[in-house]
């Protein structure tokens, strides 16, 4: 079951998720020993180093080969082992996309597969490094669970589900700097959204950065006497259905995400919609652009992902609701 | 070493599965016939002397693995499968059939016995050594086999495996290369696609133990799995000097033997000849 209990001051704190990720995958890896950790010459930018002292034996390094890495993730969890890939996302979800459908998918292997620096946040990496695809190329494979966690609060409670629970995962993770969006104490359900505020005059589908985000357009459209839902939607995979119909009953649905809005959150709320309840559905996400190098403060602005953004998005889908 | 006995019957075993493979593909249009008929004595060697098998328990968990990365030799695995009772032979003639547990390409998940989906070439290479490490992980002293093709060897990811698997120390990690000399597109030892080289000298330069047998010499390829199996301390390979086709002298050495059907009137003929050479070895 979940328990939200967003932060009063949310968006205000600044958190490493890796530090997050490292310490909880050691809790993991003390309490199951099936738990294995592979990287492909990025456990230092991890921050996996303190897992690798702690159990080297259950730590593979592959070096710059994640064709192989996820292959031997593949063959190790076949085995029974509960394997932990990571790379940065370009690099499993693009260069071993094949090994994650037939190794992984299609063999119905148990590899969680790890991709950092998701879209804006591989900041000063630029354009060859900044996935807005990943998560769509993803989705497209049957069988596989696909999360974006918001903040910290989530990620430690969402890794040891993704650990215990059998098959394919892709779990995209800001490496280094998240704002807290939720306490201590909050719990949540992979494939249910989490329903973050109430109103009737439109609503926003947010996740990734843009939850925090979103949480700041919330405040500003109230300010101004809107009212929005927002959910915060982790798991683009299963999508929670009930949850985006819940959005679609305000009659304007905002979708803001750091991806491509082709093949990404805005394009799977619009399939459900258009089946489930035409609906209409303004996109704020990488409008079929390259990334390029600078500041996430930067990117934000030049890609159209702040809650400015957000809110002028919600403005346009009021407007288009009441003509 | 082999006795007289178990040589025979590696031989008669490799040709009753060469018998079954053409008789698998004369049901469908077209199979991959050559690459299959040239792994039989591997695999006779493999589940009748060397590998730690229970047909009767599949998954039994101290067995030695095989990973059959050119999976689209299916045919040749099902059939070695089948005449060691892990199913019914007569469900060979269901290859490719729609809702068939023996599609193309070999899957874990449909037929009982096959320990690795594969099908996209080099991956069975990578899950080969991801087993291979869990086992050492675990500290089992079993062994994994790996089937490679020639033509397989073009795959960048066999090389990272090769790299990694030696530096993680993986000598329960044994591997075949089919070496056929013939991949579609042609040769694998001239210049008609990508010229292979010196496969072992590839690979001792990876730091792995290499030999290089005759591939349809039961005795040969014995005693290098035991050789390979008594050294410690990192992967071996044996390359297994093959002959795409063999056992049917009508394909045997073409590329064209790649995929093809069998018509009924080429059926007789392959069988007879394999009947013929089954005669000699009684």
């Amino acid at each position: 079951m979940s328990k939200i209990i967003l932060a009063k001051d949310h968006g205000k704190d600044v958190m490493d998720m890796r530090n997050a990720y490292c310490e909880t995958m050691i809790e993991m890896a003390e309490k199951d020993d099936r738990i294995v950790a592979l990287d492909a010459d990025l456990m230092s930018a991890m921050g996996m180093k303190p897992f690798a002292k702690k159990f080297p034996e259950r730590t593979l390094d592959c070096g710059i080969q994640e064709a192989n890495m996820i292959g031997t993730a593949c063959g190790l969890s076949v085995w029974g082992k509960v394997p932990f890939a990571h790379t940065f996302a370009p690099f499993c979800t693009r260069r071993a996309c094949d090994q994650i459908f037939m190794s992984g998918a299609y063999n119905k292997a148990n590899v969680k597969v790890v991709g950092s620096d998701p879209g804006i946040t591989a900041a000063y990496n630029g354009g060859t490094h900044m996935p807005f695809e990943d998560m769509g190329i993803m989705r497209g494979f049957p069988g596989m669970t696909v999360v974006e966690p918001s903040d910290i609060v989530m990620l430690k409670d969402l890794l040891p589900q993704i650990g215990e629970a059998y098959g394919m995962f892709y779990m995209r993770l800001v490496r280094k700097d998240v704002r807290k969006v939720y306490d201590e104490g909050s719990s949540f359900e992979i494939g249910r959204a989490a329903r973050l505020t109430e109103g009737e005059d439109a609503a926003i589908i947010a996740s990734g950065f843009c939850v925090a985000e979103a949480l700041d357009a919330v405040e500003m459209l109230r300010a101004e006497g809107i009212r929005v839902r927002l959910l915060d939607m982790f798991t683009w995979k299963p999508l929670d259905e009930e949850a985006v119909l819940w959005a679609a009953e305000t009659g304007a649905v905002v979708t803001a995400e750091n991806h491509n809005v082709i093949n990404g959150l805005g394009s799977a709320v619009s399939c459900l919609l258009a089946k489930k309840k035409p609906t209409l559905v303004e996109m704020v996400g990488i409008q079929d652009e390259f990334g390029e190098v600078g500041p996430v403060s930067y990117l934000r602005e030049r890609f159209g992902l702040t809650a400015e953004n957000t809110v002028e998005a919600v403005h346009r889908a009021i407007a288009r609701k009441n003509a | 070493m082999l006795n007289d006995t178990q040589r025979k019957e590696l031989k008669r075993f490799s040709k009753q599965t060469q018998m079954e493979i053409v008789k698998m593909i004369s049901h469908i249009p077209a199979g991959h016939i050559g690459g299959s008929l040239s792994i039989t004595d591997v695999l006779s060697v493999l589940y009748n002397k060397q590998m730690k098998i229970d047909p009767e328990n599949p998954k039994w968990e101290d067995r030695d693995w095989l990973v059959l990365s050119k999976g689209h030799c299916g045919p040749a695995l099902y059939a070695a499968l089948a005449l060691k009772g892990y199913f019914p032979v007569e469900q060979l003639a269901t290859l490719n059939a729609p809702g068939t547990n023996l599609p193309s390409h070999a899957d874990r998940n449909r037929t009982p016995g096959i320990d690795m989906t594969t099908g996209s070439l080099g991956q069975g290479a990578s899950t080969a050594a991801g087993v291979a490490a869990g086992m050492k992980m675990d500290e089992k002293e079993n062994y994994v086999y790996l089937i490679l093709g020639d033509g397989e060897l073009d795959e960048g990811q066999v090389w990272e495996m090769a790299l990694m698997a030696n530096t993680k120390k993986l000598d329960n990690l044994i591997a075949f290369v089919d070496y056929n000399k013939l991949q579609i597109d042609g040769r694998t030892d001239n210049d008609e696609v990508c010229d292979l080289g010196d496969i072992c000298g590839k690979f001792e330069a990876f730091g792995w133990y290499a030999q290089r047998v005759n591939g349809h010499d039961v005795d040969e390829i014995d005693t290098a799995i035991d050789k390979a199996k008594e050294h410690k301390g990192s992967p071996s390979v044996i390359v297994l000097d093959t002959v795409k086709g063999n056992g049917w002298s009508r394909i045997a050495n073409t590329a064209g033997s790649h995929s093809r059907g069998v018509s009924p009137e080429e059926l007789e003929e392959a069988l007879s000849e394999m009947q013929a050479a089954m005669d000699e070895i009684q």
